[in-house]
């Protein structure tokens, strides 16, 4: 069976794909469907969705549009969660090949390197980070990125440690292969699939790291996204319900989708490990 | 604790016409197609064939342990009158462990990590609702006596990783046999253990047969391991019986090409002939074919090739290896020695054979010679210059004229990359243009009896036998003088093991290659070895003639060896004593 | 003899770790833009000169990096992790304070978690063909992708708001002046909403994690002869299948305990629960660095212990390991 053909077996997986689709096209289209800056105030506060046509989310605490919120948050999400994640797969795999490959003493200190990030709470760590550099987009995905790292690398260097002592590494040694054709040619296109489908989970991680930061109120301060939206609706939520439970429900599809697709990549790429569940 | 059946005639396990339907997409539609035999009590019924024959599909059917996705599709298995494939789940498990006991292959699997020996023994009572736990505890200590454990009082307390693979199997066997069933299925249990400790479970098998009167249904791929234990077998291959009969009958007569193949491709008859130089004497008469390592005992020890052969191509002295863990910060360091002061030539165009069991050194003796595995000491000398002190670019370039041959097919070749790369890549490295590369892989593939499309496939497209074609196109790629065959054959079902073994030889030929080669397997050693080494605990035990070490073994341990290959001709026959009493 | 140089040898690592943070938190504070001294009082101490050169004076910032780092730690292992002038109290004696209300929420959230999420996960893995199984897994993965704070706030809206079935804020009622078994009860009442959505996820991640584990271990050839005994399915579950699934998990609880005392700070900030979570949004809000670092210390502190303590359990859960520390 070839990959497609596995991934649809997975109707999780295809519910996944089309809502994570359904996202991406709100993003991609937000800045044609809400030109102007989600931050305008363009009517009273206190909308109730519907009650005003053209503003069928509905407005927040100081008039603002919820939905061109949501559009243009959806943007936010999506981009700090790839970017974040690439930068954490930038720092992960080259740290985990290379401890997995020589071992020993290089092994040594980059594990207790990557230990030392993986004992330090996460979200602690992340908030920490953010304060201390001035909430932007850049001090985001940094702090995203370096609390996610760390299982990149050990995952990697797991691969890595099983894989080097395969009889075919072993003849690329002896044939005088150099370390990094055998890293790079040999080894690593092995360790794809299971870094693929951590890669697909760790989006959704970010992206509910980034929601946590932005309702802490270390957002982006130029930026709309979900997750201030919720914390700037959370004294309100008495007489506004909803301006909490839309971009709740919101983070809570993109991260559903994005899992769902995660384990269908995992169906499609492991074939055995699907078999046996 | 049930009766054994007595009454002669009606046999305790009847398998009418049973079909296996495997699910869809497999390579084909039944594990077992069509399948009729007995068992009577007191019998040992060895089903033979190779992976994939769907030998041990009906023993999983008989204890309801099929895979997932293979159900009955049609027939029976009468267990004393009983369809155990139609049973409720209630009534089968009264059946399992009770009437019919079970042991397995893998020993260092089958027993729960977690769980101490004398638990798990006790289990099976408990399962059963028999005795208190304080009998139970004392039946356990008596089981472990009589598999001849040693210390049971101990190995009761023990947990399973404290045991050795054999002393595993022991524990197996005592569980199997905890509530005397009245028929023992063994599944291949000797497969993954060596051959001084697959002689003891096979003796302790047989013996506990006997004295139990039970029915024992032994599967094996081995042939050697039939004609050990067998009293009637079942040759099965592609999922449907090819023969059965007698084992006697089946072993000295066989019928079918393909048992007769399986047989032929176990040179029984080299083996057997230790003590009977009568038998060695008729078998040099025989036509080469796997016999011919014994036929030209002269290529061995090469007078006729002193004159070219004045310095050898490899010697080696004083190797010593040992492997330390590295410890914690407070933990002492564990030390292994792998290799103890090892030293031997090698010549021109000789293959040399390095034998021994797990834990011998063999593999790190090998790995070191390649380069994979730095000595500690000592000096390998390839003509004359010694490697352990060359770096960089040199020792590159001396590494290239030793290449080795791998032990498992499907890990030696890397599944993302085409064939015909996979053999280029070793030239490519050493500086050869690419197209080139390629174009040499294409006639290697054809020199080891490959058509020129596969360099264009992927490994997963080639069998097992195919594959390790593949790896030795590659160790050929970059001309070397020396090829290391690290069991090279061991994975590879015996029919096909005899091919690869006749191209290496017929290679080693043509090319003027040496070949050093590591196996666990005398058998193999002696249809393919002019010289032999026999290594126990890193050290060499015995070094020689490979017809002389056959014929007369100077080190016990050697003599040990030989004496527990399974199938050796001369063995007492135990099948038809056993036979006799019932 | 053994176990004692385990514990050692797992103390040392701790230091090592605790000592790597701190040299990790000074960093962090010179790496900050500006003047540290401006950035540890954070906008507190900009606009007063008195109270910077303080710090400067404290901090010695006209030494050479070497020199403030070691009077930062040499500081800190004498227990002085430095004043909050926001607070007008020393950082110790803020975190002391609140340390036990986080300790009871996250104890609490990690005792519900792990136990229902290994139920749910056995459960899940034992109908892994059924719906009921799907079920479960289903509900797991919804928790797993739902964010915390939301959950916790959705939670307020349909137990407080709607209900009022649930206390919505604080650690006990104010002004009700309980004591003895009424304050307990009245604080257990309190617990609820903060440590069930708290623990939420953590089930989820459990329940996940359980029933992977439980088919992996099920493949394995011990089960099979367990099934060959004929051991009735529940023991074989149990005895077998069960125990031997469990030992990743312990690792992992170890992991996750960490996660939570950072999930708590969602946790405490909705519920208005005055632990160090709160503590740290509180911190975030004032720019209150010193205060803030202070409590990232004591929250690496949580999660050493806890690795700690798994890390034990998971010895005595699994005998090879005894073998391997002889």
């Amino acid at each position: 069976m070839n990959f497609f053909k596995r991934f649809a077996q997975n109707r999780g997986a295809l519910v996944g794909l089309v809502i994570l689709g359904l996202v991406v096209v709100l993003a991609l289209l937000a800045p044609l469907l809400y030109p102007d800056s989600p931050w305008r105030m363009v009517q009273r506060p206190f909308l109730a969705p519907g009650e005003v046509s053209g503003f069928w989310l509905g407005t927040d605490v100081m008039g603002r549009d919820v939905a061109a919120g949501l559009a243009h948050g959806a943007w936010v999400s999506l981009l700090i969660g790839l970017i974040s994640t690439v930068v954490a797969l930038a720092i992960g795999v080259p740290l985990g090949a290379l401890a997995g490959y020589f071992g020993g003493k290089i092994d040594d200190a980059l594990m207790r390197f990557t230990e030392f990030f993986q004992t330090i709470p996460n979200f602690a760590l992340a908030i920490v980070l953010v304060a201390i550099m001035e909430p932007s987009t850049f001090s985001i995905v940094l702090a995203i990125a370096i609390v996610s790292w760390p299982p990149v690398a050990r995952l990697v260097r797991g691969e890595f440690l099983s894989i080097k002592h395969r009889e075919y590494v072993e003849a690329a040694r002896l044939v005088g292969q150099t370390h990094r054709d055998i890293i790079i040619k040999q080894i690593l296109p092995n360790t794809l699939s299971p870094v693929i489908v951590l890669a697909s989970l760790m989006v959704a991680t970010a992206i509910l790291l980034e929601s946590s930061l932005s309702f802490l109120g270390l957002g982006d301060p130029d930026t709309m996204s979900w997750g201030y939206m919720i914390g700037a609706a959370r004294t309100v939520m008495r007489q506004a319900w909803w301006l909490s439970v839309i971009p709740g429900v919101a983070i809570l599809l993109t991260v559903l989708a994005l899992n769902l697709v995660g384990e269908g990549l995992d169906d499609a790429l492991n074939p055995q490990l699907a078999r046996a569940r | 604790m049930s009766e054994p059946i007595q009454e002669s005639g009606a046999p305790l396990l009847r398998i009418e016409r049973l079909a296996l339907a495997l699910p869809e997409g497999a390579d084909r539609l039944y594990a077992v197609d069509n399948v009729s035999y007995d068992l009577t009590a007191g019998e040992i019924l060895c089903v033979v064939g190779e992976s994939g024959s769907g030998k041990s599909m009906t023993a999983n059917a008989l204890m309801g342990l099929l895979p997932t996705g293979v159900h009955v599709a049609k027939g029976r298995a009468l267990f004393d009158g009983q369809d155990v494939l139609a049973m409720d789940e209630i009534s089968h498990r009264a059946l399992r462990g009770r009437r019919i006991g079970m042991i397995f292959q893998e020993p260092m699997t089958a027993l729960n990590p977690l769980m101490r020996v004398g638990e798990q023994i006790a289990e099976v009572f408990e399962a059963h609702g028999l005795l208190t736990p304080r009998a139970r505890k004392e039946k356990a200590l008596a089981l472990l006596e009589e598999v001849r454990l040693p210390d049971p009082a101990s190995a009761l307390r023990a947990y399973p990783f404290e045991l050795s693979g054999g002393q595993r199997q022991r524990v197996m066997i005592a569980m199997a046999l905890a509530l005397e069933p009245e028929l023992l299925i063994a599944d291949e249990p000797t497969t993954a253990l060596d051959v001084t400790t697959q002689a003891q479970i096979l003796h302790l098998v047989k013996d506990l047969q006997a004295r139990r009167g039970m029915a024992v249904m032994f599967i094996t791929h081995d042939f050697g391991v039939v004609a050990e234990i067998a009293d009637r077998v079942c040759v099965m291959r592609e999922g449907k019986i090819v023969e059965m009969g007698e084992a006697r009958e089946v072993l000295d007569h066989p019928r079918h090409d393909y048992t007769r193949a399986l047989i032929d491709a176990i040179p029984a008859d080299v083996v057997a002939a230790v003590g009977r130089p009568a038998d060695v004497l008729a078998a040099v008469e025989r036509p080469a074919d796997v016999l011919a390592a014994v036929e030209r005992p002269g290529d061995a020890i090469p007078p006729q090739r002193d004159d070219k052969d004045s310095s050898p191509l490899l010697s080696i002295s004083g190797l010593d290896k040992v492997y330390r863990s590295s410890g914690g910060w407070f933990q002492p360091k564990r030390e292994v020695v792998a290799l103890d002061g090892i030293g031997f030539s090698l010549g021109k165009g000789e293959t040399l054979g390095i034998v021994g069991e797990s834990g011998s050194g063999k593999s790190t003796l090998g790995r070191c010679i390649v380069g994979l595995n730095r000595p500690d000491n000592g000096e390998i000398r390839l003509d004359g210059v010694d490697l352990s002190a060359l770096e960089g670019r040199e020792l590159r370039a001396h590494r290239r004229r030793i290449q080795m041959v791998f032990q498992d097919p499907y890990a030696s070749l890397n599944p993302r990359i085409r064939v015909g790369m996979a053999i280029a890549q070793g030239p490519i490295a050493n500086g050869v243009p690419k197209a080139e590369a390629l174009a040499q892989a294409q006639a290697l593939l054809a020199t080891v009896g490959l058509d020129g499309g596969a360099a264009e496939r992927y490994p997963h497209e080639f069998s097992g036998g195919q594959r390790q074609r593949i790896g030795i196109a590659r160790a050929l790629a970059l001309n070397p003088e020396l090829i290391v065959a690290d069991e090279a054959v061991s994975a590879l079902d015996v029919s096909i093991q005899a091919q690869v073994l006749t191209l290496l030889d017929d290679l080693k030929q043509k090319l003027d290659l040496s070949l050093l080669f590591i196996t666990h397997d005398l058998r193999v050693a002696a249809q393919i070895c002019d010289r032999l080494i026999v290594m126990q605990k890193g050290r060499i035990v015995e070094h020689g003639i490979a017809r002389e070490i056959f014929l007369s073994p100077q080190h016990p341990y050697t003599r040990e060896l030989l004496e527990a290959i399974p199938g050796r001709r001369d063995a007492p026959e135990p099948a038809t004593a056993a036979a006799g009493v019932l | 003899m053994a176990y004692v140089s385990l514990i050692l040898g797992r103390v040392g690592k701790a230091v090592i770790v605790l000592l790597a943070i701190l040299v990790f938190n000074f960093f962090l504070i010179h790496a900050a833009p500006g003047d540290p001294a401006a950035v540890m009082a954070g906008e507190a101490g900009a606009t007063d000169q008195q109270f910077l050169d303080d710090l400067r004076e404290r901090f010695g910032l006209d030494q050479p990096l070497p020199v403030q780092l070691w009077r930062y730690m040499s500081g800190v292992l004498q227990l002085d992790f430095g004043y909050s002038y926001r607070q007008q109290m020393p950082v110790l004696d803020l975190i002391l304070d609140r340390l036990p209300a986080t300790l009871l929420l996250t104890g609490a959230a990690f005792c519900i978690s792990l136990l229902f999420g290994i139920i749910a996960g056995t459960l899940a893995a034992m109908r892994a063909k059924r719906p009921s199984g799907s079920i479960i897994m289903g509900l797991a993965l919804l928790f797993y992708a739902t964010p915390l704070y939301w959950v916790a706030m959705m939670a307020v809206l349909v137990f407080s708001v709607t209900l009022d079935w649930l206390p919505a804020y604080g650690y006990s009622t104010v002004g009700a002046g309980y004591t003895g078994l009424a304050h307990a009860g009245d604080v257990a009442v309190h617990l609820i909403l903060p440590a069930l959505t708290l623990g939420l996820f953590f089930m989820a991640v459990y329940t996940r994690m359980t029933r992977t584990s439980m088919l992996s271990v099920s493949q394995q050839d011990f089960v099979k002869t367990a099934r060959a005994k004929g051991l009735a399915p529940g023991v074989i579950q149990r005895r077998h299948i069960l125990r031997n699934a469990l030992l990743p998990i312990i690792t992992l609880a170890g992991l996750q305990a960490g996660q939570m005392v950072g999930g708590a700070v969602l946790t405490e900030t909705v519920f208005a629960w005055p632990g160090i979570g709160r503590l740290m949004y509180e911190a975030l809000m004032q720019r209150d660095y010193n205060l803030l670092l202070g409590i990232f210390f004591f929250c690496a502190l949580l999660v050493i212990l806890f690795n700690m303590l798994t890390d034990v359990i998971y010895r005595l859960a699994d005998p090879r390991i005894k073998q391997g520390a002889t």
